[in-house]
């Protein structure tokens, strides 16, 4: 094996930074870029984007459950819906100064994940499918039963509004406050699958029996887990109605909680950036399908949900890391890495 | 070679981009008995799936004089080859009779279906008590032994086994082995078997093959490599 | 009282719509191991495609027959083009690959056929009968009893034929299925198609009573699901029971529970499911599946 074989594995590798700089530098290049853009595109193009920050959260908090824990779920919309359900009547009722609705909305919202999960989760695979889908079934008429949630018709509130002495306009603020609050959420996200708990999690997830059986606890992790990612579509759906103002019943449907399980897979189960990928697709696929063809928008991202699971079935992130493992492969590398895989394969 | 009913020769396969065979050769006789032996990781099971067709190996697998490779692993059924796979592959869901009737999926003739049924239940009494029980409430011995029903159901020329022994208590195992000679004496099916416990399976065996790293590293006589004790020792670890 | 009988009745009748598309979903949970979000769709392209052959003026038996022959075709073409390529997928990428398959059908029924309603002919009579003060129409008693029908054979064909058991296994365990011999990408194909024409027969006793839109089945999907998570997702006799069960239910609990009215009614299957998957997952007449450590 001469040294001809080893190839650096990426440019920055070869810039030898010191260990553990690369990770907290891509996520400041991420944020730094971002946070351009109120100032480079126009008003609509920034609240659009405003939107997929809050689909990325939501998207966020079902990939943990998902991707990282195992589990499935046909009812995150209606924790989006909760969140921003609340937010909106916190708003309207003038009772608390806005920036205290997002963390009022966090812990509500992890207390109900929490309190839904603790008997839903005794259920596995479809049966804890069907339950979470009868969660989401069940939001639209309840909203429009009640008049605090302001019916059919909804309600209407006041967007945060921007301090003068910034000097931003209302969009932009807007999407500055939420960029924050997602630049939180995702770098806690980063923590909590690298932690303990994150790794639990992953144990649970390989192996039930076993991972209990080295003491961890199964029934409390899973819970927990059910409550962070509800939490995270709460606080979602909280800057849903930062960004649009806006709550009807008709926005927290069915369809809402299938478009979360998409986006999931779309990005890349197992991956934090795999979210923000997911929530591109869910605010632009729409308007792209119906470009192409208004009449016929549902078939074109019906068509490429099939598509994707072909082509990229660990979503686009996981298409971008396998490409990468690719072009990092020698003849060389190859021996090894079969003569490794030998000796576990049967 | 003249005589042999599986032919297997140059036979190179894998997963994807790891190549596990890097060009076998075995042979198994009509009416014989060959033990496939080695450590973990050697390929064993990569061999038999190769053979049944549930991986495609590239090669020389010949079954009485044709090539099967590359061919469906339910044609290569219908062919006469049973495979009781790593893990038995029972059907949970489905009852014993039920597991059992489908291992004659293959077969047209109704009488000779349900007299081989009973035949089954002859050798494996246990499961005659638990027919239409559930396959998933069984014990590991007694899947094994379903298991191993199904294949015979087939009326196969030959079936190959993959650890049997596995998970199984010293006693159970006996057992089923007794239950495979005696239907080696009666029908004269020919076995592959695939074993970590070689002394057992060399009691049984007429050949053995030990396969190192993808490779043949010895094919010989089963009786002799048994008693020849250096052989046996570098070979086989005891 | 005859107002209890009225409700019980058109509880039985509405059961039924539901259970006519919870028995294709059941069929193909026990055929393939699929739960198939797109069913509904698929069973509303069926028939449209029949209302289609009837407007180019075909008799109702004739584009009925011939609607079914398309639909197992087509039902057998979605299994080899979309499913069959992802074969060993885990639950959650087949879920998504059949939710994409729900959205390309209902948009692509709009888009052939338009987003208006219409009617469709029923292949009962019009003839209403009254039984101790309660008015029956022979639709829903045709309804019961085609469904009943279908149920039995359904029964009948998965526990006594050998075709029928190696579809359950086939389902159930592809790979050592086709190491006895079970041609399985066949069984699945096969099971695809029927499935589908189960749904156009769905379709087509549905139709009559809820008019047929693009969004005739959607409205009924989820009901559907509850009918057969209470009945048993692999029961085809416990599709039709939970279907009647929830259909009388939901009408009790509109008639005479104040709070619930019309709108909240779609409550009512939620809360059964919910408490059923609680309970008993495995419904009232599905199989229990054990888990041997």
């Amino acid at each position: 094996m001469s040294a001809a074989n080893v190839r650096p594995r990426s440019k920055v590798a070869a810039l030898s930074l010191p260990p553990g700089t690369r990770g907290p530098l891509r996520i400041a290049a991420v944020l730094t870029v971002a946070a351009f853009i109120p100032f480079v595109y126009s008003g609509y193009t920034v609240s659009e984007l405003t939107l997929v920050i809050a689909y990325a959260v939501a998207t966020l908090g079902l990939n943990l459950l998902i991707g990282y824990g195992g589990q499935i779920s046909l009812g995150h919309g209606a924790f989006f819906a909760i969140g921003a359900y609340l937010t909106a009547v916190l708003l309207s009722h003038n009772v608390v100064p806005v920036i205290a609705t997002i963390p009022l909305t966090g812990v509500a919202s992890f207390i109900a994940g929490y309190l839904f999960g603790l008997p839903a989760l005794r259920l596995r695979g479809i049966y804890l499918g069907l339950v979470t889908l009868t969660l989401a079934v069940a939001v639209t008429p309840l909203v429009s039963r009640f008049t605090i949630t302001g019916g059919v018709d909804g309600l209407t509130v006041n967007q945060p509004q921007a301090p003068t002495w910034l000097g931003l306009s209302q969009v932009q603020f807007v999407y500055l406050l939420c960029l924050a609050v997602a630049a939180v959420l995702f770098i806690g996200a980063g923590r909590l699958v690298r932690s303990e708990v994150g790794r639990s999690v992953v144990a649970l997830n390989d192996n039930e029996l076993t991972a209990g059986a080295v003491g961890v606890n199964v029934t409390r992790t899973k819970t927990r887990l059910f409550a962070w990612s509800a939490m995270y579509a709460g606080i979602g759906g909280s800057l849903y109605v930062f960004a649009v103002g806006f709550v009807s019943p008709d926005s927290f449907t069915l369809t809402l909680s299938v478009w979360f399980l998409a986006a999931v897979v779309v990005g890349g189960r197992r991956s934090i950036a795999g979210a923000i990928i997911g929530g591109l697709a869910i605010e632009f696929l729409p308007v792209y399908a119906a470009k192409v063809d208004e009449a016929l928008t549902g078939a074109i991202y019906g068509a490429a949900l099939i598509v994707c699971i072909y082509v990229m079935p660990d979503g686009v992130v996981g298409a971008a890391r396998r490409m990468k493992a690719a072009a990092s492969v020698t003849p060389g590398a190859f021996k090894r890495r079969a003569g490794r895989l030998e000796q576990r394969l049967p | 070679m003249t005589g042999s009913l599986l032919d297997v020769g140059e036979l190179r396969a894998g997963y994807g981009p790891a190549q596990v065979l890097h060009g076998i050769s075995v042979r198994v006789g009509s009416g014989e008995v060959a033990a496939l032996l080695g450590p973990n990781g050697a390929g064993k099971t990569t061999t038999l799936r190769a053979i049944s067709g549930m991986i495609r190996g590239h090669g020389k697998v010949l079954l009485d004089g044709r090539s099967i490779t590359g061919r469906s692993p339910e044609r290569i059924a219908k062919l006469g080859v049973a495979h009781v796979p790593e893990g038995r592959g029972t059907l949970r869901g489905l009852t014993v009779e039920e597991n059992l009737r489908i291992g004659a999926y293959t077969r047209s003739d109704r009488a000779g279906r349900r007299s081989d049924l009973e035949r089954c239940f002859a050798y494996f009494p246990a499961l005659a008590d638990r027919r239409r029980q559930q396959a998933a409430t069984l014990s590991g011995g007694e899947q094994q032994m379903l298991a191993i029903g199904r294949a015979l159901m087939l009326r196969p020329r030959l079936i190959l086994l993959d650890e049997p022994s596995l998970g199984l208590a010293p006693k159970v195992t006996r057992a089923l082995f007794e239950v495979l000679r005696d239907v080696h004496d009666r029908e004269g099916v020919s076995m592959l078997i695939v074993e970590q416990n070689a002394n057992l399976v060399l009691e049984f065996a007429q050949r053995a093959f030990v396969l190192e790293a993808g490779r043949i590293a010895l094919d010989g006589d089963a009786a002799a490599v048994r008693a020849d004790d250096e052989l046996r020792r570098s070979y086989l670890g005891y | 009282m005859a107002r209890l009988l009225q409700t019980i009745v058109d509880g039985l009748a509405d059961g039924s719509i539901y259970a006519a598309l919870a028995l294709a979903l059941v069929l193909i949970y026990r055929a393939t191991g699929v739960v198939n979000f797109a069913q509904g769709e698929m069973a509303t392209c069926s028939t449209f495609i029949a209302w289609g052959l009837l407007q180019a003026g075909l008799p109702l038996a004739a584009a009925l027959g011939l609607t079914f022959v398309i639909a197992f075709i087509g039902g057998m073409l979605v299994e080899c083009v979309v499913l069959r390529p992802t074969e060993g997928s885990d639950a959650l990428t087949i879920v998504i690959l059949t939710v994409g398959l729900y959205f390309l059908f209902n948009s692509a029924d709009g888009w052939i056929w338009g987003f208006d309603s219409h009617s469709f002919p029923s292949v009962f009579s019009t003839s209403r009968l009254s039984v101790g003060g309660a008015h029956l129409t022979a639709q829903s008693v045709g309804t019961v009893g085609v469904l009943v029908a279908v149920a039995a054979i359904l029964y009948a064909f998965f526990q006594r034929t050998d075709l029928g058991l190696a579809m359950r296994a086939a389902a159930q365990g592809p790979d050592s299925s086709r190491l006895a011999g079970v041609p399985v990408d066949r069984m699945l194909m096969f099971g695809w198609g029927v499935a589908a024409v189960l749904g156009a027969v769905a379709g087509a006793l549905v139709a009559p009573a809820l008019f047929l839109n693009v969004n005739t089945m959607s409205s009924v999907l989820i009901y559907a699901f509850a009918a057969a998570a209470l009945g048993g997702l692999d029961s085809p006799v416990g599709a039709l029971i939970g279907g009647w069960i929830i259909g009388v239910a939901q009408n009790l609990a509109g008639t005479y529970v104040g709070f619930i009215g019309g709108d909240l009614e779609i409550l009512v299957p939620l809360a059964i499911i919910t408490v059923v998957l609680l309970i008993r997952p495995t419904g009232l007449f599905g199989s229990r599946e054990v888990v041997r450590v």
